[in-house]
């Protein structure tokens, strides 16, 4: 009863506090588990000590001022999931693109599916972090790599970071190319009531080395999930990377992707990242370019509706010079949905002759939809060229009333135009097969037809 | 085929229609003729069913059926088919598959089943020769980046492809060199027929002289101030307007 006569502000407080205490002393248990004579050891404890400090952001924090987390941290979260649960592959088929060759990896509420997944150490390593963080021959991999771009300023990557276990581990050795895709997908069942996850993923493409890499995080029930998943990205000299996350769960799943990418000279980086779905997306998304004519994409499509909230936060820090930048992410609101989009180029003295683009261009279908749209142009370079765009609007009277005179009906006209806002994005993604599904999916989100083939 | 009565209609309170009659038979050609900001294209948006404009009083018929509570959609289906004075860009959208789209919504509309493949590509290329539109055209966005000329000739390609009853064009002779006055004034000749009507509106004589009018209206200020033959046309281009507007204020 006492609860009751609290302010909201401090009910709300309370349960961070408490999942905050219960994951500082679940740690104890999880180390448990571990051999602490390691270096890994060491980065756990310090990362816990870490969390500890600065715990969860809230409003305050100016990155985090249009995205609050007090209703995905109410949840009294299981942090171990009891046991595995098998799926069958028919269940979970349509969450993978499964139309094209693919390694997998596939975990299940955390936990490596080894008969939905397909690996590899032939030539290049597409396996575990769990191995990688265990076994001697990886060693000098995780030393040079793991947890090194990983900002310290925050306490979810410090959580992430203390409770490191499973994830993608993925090497591909100098002069070899990915043969073919790398799917990594999180399933969560709902056997726990309730599920916080922390897949930590490792990528190491080395020089001259290609990969393409699908990311997927999907519940198959209605019990509230929360992942909170970091993953760390090094290009090598020459090297393309070539990375699609596909976040379209359910609404009781919420989603903070920590995914950061270092490149070195004249190496390729693409990010797309396609929100149509869950309860709450934060996409912290960091370049940084150590080294010269590199190129860093990053383009995403929202699209959302209801209550869904989808907070896109992006940072492309140049460092070295002549190098490129390309940001296009592009929001379709419906209902009482949230976007945000707050997006922060730097420039560093030393990075002259660098071009960086970024346009965010959103349509909100209703009233009550929201976005909230941020640059932030940190130059310090002379020699740059650098322009933003960013525009809110709904979609073209006019447009729609030429579309109905030639008998597109308006629900169909609607979606063509959201469509056609869009689809410039899809441009660049060069798996067909996603290019197909997605468009599908949007299709789909729209509800209509289009009345021709995309 | 069209019969429209007493039509009164405004935009945000102002009273731009003032009691229009017209009647239009199958197989005529009609033509309004007036000067800039007269209504002409308020009338043309008004048929269309367009929602800003406001029908305040009259009525318009269409084969028998009262058109107001339609939505333009569905007198596009019924075969209304309008052109453009401005036609409207739309970035990401292919002059073809924005075609694809307005012909099966119109099939749909019918209870057909989307044209196959094959002969909406077949029906895209006989109509698109007879305007003489280059292939590259039709990949492009609609609308986008195009000419005036351009527009024009690609919204008479449309109507080509949607065979209406009742075509409207508006001002689809400005912005057109002589030369492609001539391609569009023939792709609009094909399509004429004893079930089908245009209804002409531009401000020059010319296109007249390649699509013969069966009649020609003056509008004057939200009026139709006089109707002829088209003899008509030509006393306009000759004197102009203002002889009309003192002829009706007599
Ligand atoms: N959307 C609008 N809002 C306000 N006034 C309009 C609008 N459209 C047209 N008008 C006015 O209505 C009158 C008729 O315009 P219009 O039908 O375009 O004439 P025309 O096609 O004969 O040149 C003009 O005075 C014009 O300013
Ligand atoms: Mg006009």
């Amino acid at each position: 009863m006492k609860l009751e006569t609290c302010p909201l502000g401090r009910k709300l407080d309370t349960h961070k506090m408490e999942l905050k205490d219960k994951l500082v002393s679940s740690f104890m248990a999880f180390e448990e588990a571990f051999d602490v004579d390691t270096d890994i050891h060491q980065l756990r404890s310090d990362a816990i000590k870490e969390f500890e400090t600065l715990g969860f952001p809230s409003k305050k924090d100016e990155a985090w001022k249009y995205t609050s987390l007090n209703s995905v941290l109410k949840h009294d979260y299981s942090v171990f999931p009891n046991k595995e649960d098998a799926i069958d592959y028919k269940d979970i088929k349509k969450y993978l693109i499964h139309d094209i060759d693919s390694y997998k990896l596939i975990f299940i509420d955390g936990i490596y599916s080894s008969h939905l997944s397909q690996t590899t150490h032939d030539k290049i390593d597409v396996c575990l972090m769990s191995s990688a963080l265990s076994k001697s021959k990886y060693k000098p991999i995780i030393e040079n790599y793991f947890n090194k771009i990983v900002p310290k300023n925050s306490g979810l990557n410090a959580l992430n970071t203390a409770f490191s276990k499973e994830g993608a581990f993925i090497h591909i050795h100098d002069n070899k190319s990915a043969d073919m895709p790398i799917q990594i997908i999180n399933f969560s069942t709902g056997n726990e009531s309730a599920l916080l996850v922390q897949p930590r993923n490792l990528i190491v493409v080395g020089e001259n080395s290609q990969v393409q890499i699908i990311e997927r995080h999907q519940s198959l029930t209605d019990h509230p999930v929360f992942t909170n998943s970091v993953t760390e990205v090094f290009a090598e000299k020459r090297a393309i990377v070539d990375y699609y996350k596909i976040q379209n769960d359910r609404d009781s799943a919420s989603l903070i992707d920590n995914t950061f990418i270092e490149q070195k000279d004249e190496s390729y980086c693409f990010m797309h990242t396609f929100s149509f779905g869950g309860k709450l997306t934060r996409n912290n998304l960091n370049f940084y370019q150590k080294g010269e004519r590199s190129e860093s994409t990053l383009k995403g499509i929202t699209i959302i509706e209801g209550k869904q909230h989808v907070d896109h936060n992006t940072l492309v820090h140049h460092t070295s010079p002549n190098c490129e930048s390309h940001q296009d992410y592009k929001g379709i609101f419906a209902d009482n949905s949230v976007g945000v989009f707050n997006g922060r180029v730097l420039v560093d003295r030393d990075a002259q002759k660098i071009n960086a683009f970024q346009s965010n261009n959103n349509i909100l279908m209703d009233d009550k939809a929201t976005i909230n749209s941020k640059p932030q142009l940190e130059i310090f370079a002379d020699d740059v060229k650098c322009s933003h765009g960013c525009t809110i609007g709904q979609l073209d009277e006019e447009s729609l009333f030429y579309m109905r005179s030639r008998g597109i009906p308006l629900k169909e006209a609607r979606a063509l135009l959201m469509y056609a806002f869009a689809n410039n994005v899809m441009e660049s993604v060069k798996i067909p097969e996603i290019k197909k599904r997605i468009t599908h999916q949007i299709a789909l989100k729209l509800g209509v037809k289009l009345g021709f083939d995309l | 085929m069209l019969k429209i009565k007493n039509l009164q209609a405004n935009i945000e309170d102002k009273e731009i229609l003032k009691g229009i009659n017209l009647e239009i038979n199958p197989g005529e050609v009609h033509a309004i003729m007036g000067p800039n900001g007269s209504g002409k294209s308020t009338l043309s948006s008004v048929i269309a069913g367009k929602e800003e404009y406001t029908m305040t009083g009259g009525e318009i018929l269409f084969e028998g059926e009262d058109l107001s509570e339609l939505d333009p959609e569905e007198r596009a289906h019924k075969g209304i088919f309008l052109s453009f004075q401005y036609p409207v860009e739309i970035p990401g959208v292919s002059v073809t598959n924005f075609m694809k789209a307005s012909l099966n919504a119109h099939r749909k509309a019918q209870g057909l089943e989307d044209m196959p493949a094959k002969d909406m590509l077949k029906m895209i290329r006989d109509k698109s020769e007879l305007l003489e539109i280059d292939r590259k055209f039709l990949s492009r966005s609609l609308n986008q980046g195009f000419s005036g000329g351009e527009k024009k000739r690609n919204e008479i390609f449309q109507m080509a492809m949607l065979n209406p009853k009742l075509a409207i064009l508006d001002e689809t002779d400005s912005g057109l060199d002589i030369d492609a006055l001539k391609v569009v004034a023939n792709g609009v000749n094909k399509l004429r027929s004893e079930d089908n009507a245009v209804l002409l509106i531009t401000h020059y004589q010319r296109l007249l002289d390649y699509i013969v009018p069966d009649f020609v209206h003056v509008m004057v200020d939200g009026k139709i101030v006089k109707s002829g033959n088209k003899e008509l046309a030509y006393e306009l281009e000759e004197r102009g307007y203002d002889w009309v507007k003192q002829e009706k204020s007599v």
